[in-house]
C-alpha cells in the first residue's frame, strides 16, 4: 500500500483516495509533429522496473494532481512535488541519486 | 416555496457514541484565492469564525469554515441565509476571479458525538486519526468505507462529518454499525 504526501493539500494521503494519472513529465506533440513523434507521445512509456516518475490526482481529497517519484519495484517513495513543473526538483533527483545510483529515466539520470 | 427537508430528516443513533442527522445546513463552495484579503475577511463575516489554514476546519453551530483545497473554501450558514450570503460574497468580490454556488441541497451533515468517536472514524477512513495527528480543528477529505466524506472534529468528543445527501443513508448506517461494535481501545486516552 502506498502512502504519498499530497503537496497541495499537505496531508500523507492512502491510495485508496488517490487516482493514478499514469506517467509524468510526457511532452505533447500535437499538429504539426510527424507521425512518429505522435505516436510516441500517445503510446510509448518508459514503464521502468525502478524509479518512475507518475502523475496522481487526489480524488478523494483536494482535486488536485500532483507528481511523486517512487520505485515501481521496492514502492519506495523519493517524494512528491507540484504538478506545475516541467521537471523534477533538484532535492528530489539527488535523493534519488543516493539510494539507486547509475538511474536513468528517458532524459533523466 | 416548497418545504425543504434535511436528507435523513434528524435520524439518531443512540448508544456510546451518538450519531445524529444535523438537518439542514447553508452549505456554499467558494473557490478563488484564498489569500485575498476580501475574500477572507467575507468568509469570517458570515460564519464568525476564524478563516481556516490549510488542512483545518472551524465551526460553530451552524457557521463555520472549511479548508477545501488550495483555492477553495467551504462557507456553513443557516440554511435560510444562504441567498443573502451569496450576495454578499458577490458584492465582495465584484470583479474578482471566483465562484461561489449553493451546495446546501447537495449535502448531508452528521455528526457524531462519544468518548470513542475518533475509533469510529478511524474503522472507516484510511487516515491517520492518532491524537498526535488529528485533533480538533483538524479537516480532512477523504472516504467512509465507500463513499467521499470531509470530516473535522469539534472537540475531542465531537466529529461532524459531511457526505453527498444522495449517500447520506449510507454513511448513517456505516458510522452507526462502526460505533456500535464499541472502541478498539487502540488510541491512547480515547
Amino acid at each position: 500500500m502506498l502512502i504519498l504526501h499530497c503537496p497541495n493539500c499537505g496531508r500523507d494521503v492512502d491510495e485508496t483516495d488517490l487516482h493514478s494519472g499514469g506517467e509524468a513529465h510526457l511532452k505533447r506533440f500535437g499538429p504539426g509533429s510527424s507521425d512518429q513523434e505522435f505516436e510516441d507521445y500517445l503510446f510509448m512509456r518508459e514503464n521502468p522496473k525502478g524509479v518512475h516518475f507518475e502523475r496522481w490526482h487526489h480524488s478523494f481529497g483536494c482535486g488536485k494532481w500532483f507528481l511523486a517519484a517512487r520505485c515501481t519495484n521496492t514502492l519506495e517513495v523519493f517524494g512528491t512535488y507540484s504538478a506545475q513543473t516541467l521537471e523534477p526538483p533538484k532535492e528530489i533527483l539527488d535523493r534519488i541519486t543516493a539510494a539507486r545510483p547509475g538511474w536513468s529515466w528517458g532524459a533523466l539520470k | 416555496m416548497s418545504n425543504a427537508v434535511s436528507a435523513l430528516d434528524g435520524k439518531t443513533s443512540a448508544g456510546d457514541v451518538t450519531i445524529r442527522e444535523d438537518g439542514l445546513r447553508g452549505m456554499i463552495s467558494l473557490r478563488g484565492d484564498l489569500g485575498l484579503a476580501k475574500l477572507r475577511s467575507v468568509c469570517t463575516g458570515l460564519t464568525g469564525v476564524d478563516f481556516p489554514k490549510q488542512g483545518q476546519a472551524a465551526s460553530t453551530g451552524h457557521q463555520g469554515l472549511a479548508w477545501m483545497s488550495p483555492d477553495e473554501v467551504l462557507v456553513m450558514v443557516p440554511h435560510d441565509a444562504v441567498p443573502d450570503a451569496l450576495t454578499k460574497i458577490a458584492k465582495a468580490l465584484q470583479g474578482q476571479h471566483h465562484l461561489a454556488v449553493d451546495v446546501s441541497d447537495a449535502r448531508a451533515v452528521l455528526i457524531m458525538e462519544g468518548a470513542f468517536c475518533r475509533e469510529v472514524i478511524a474503522k472507516l477512513a484510511p487516515v491517520d486519526l492518532h491524537p498526535d495527528a488529528f485533533g480538533p480543528g483538524d479537516f480532512r477529505r477523504s472516504r467512509l468505507g465507500q463513499i467521499a466524506a470531509a470530516f473535522w472534529m469539534r472537540d475531542a468528543a465531537c466529529i461532524e462529518v459531511v457526505c453527498f445527501r444522495s449517500v447520506a443513508d449510507y454513511a448513517f448506517d456505516l458510522l452507526a454499525a462502526a460505533a456500535n461494535g464499541g472502541p478498539v481501545g487502540h488510541f491512547p486516552n480515547s
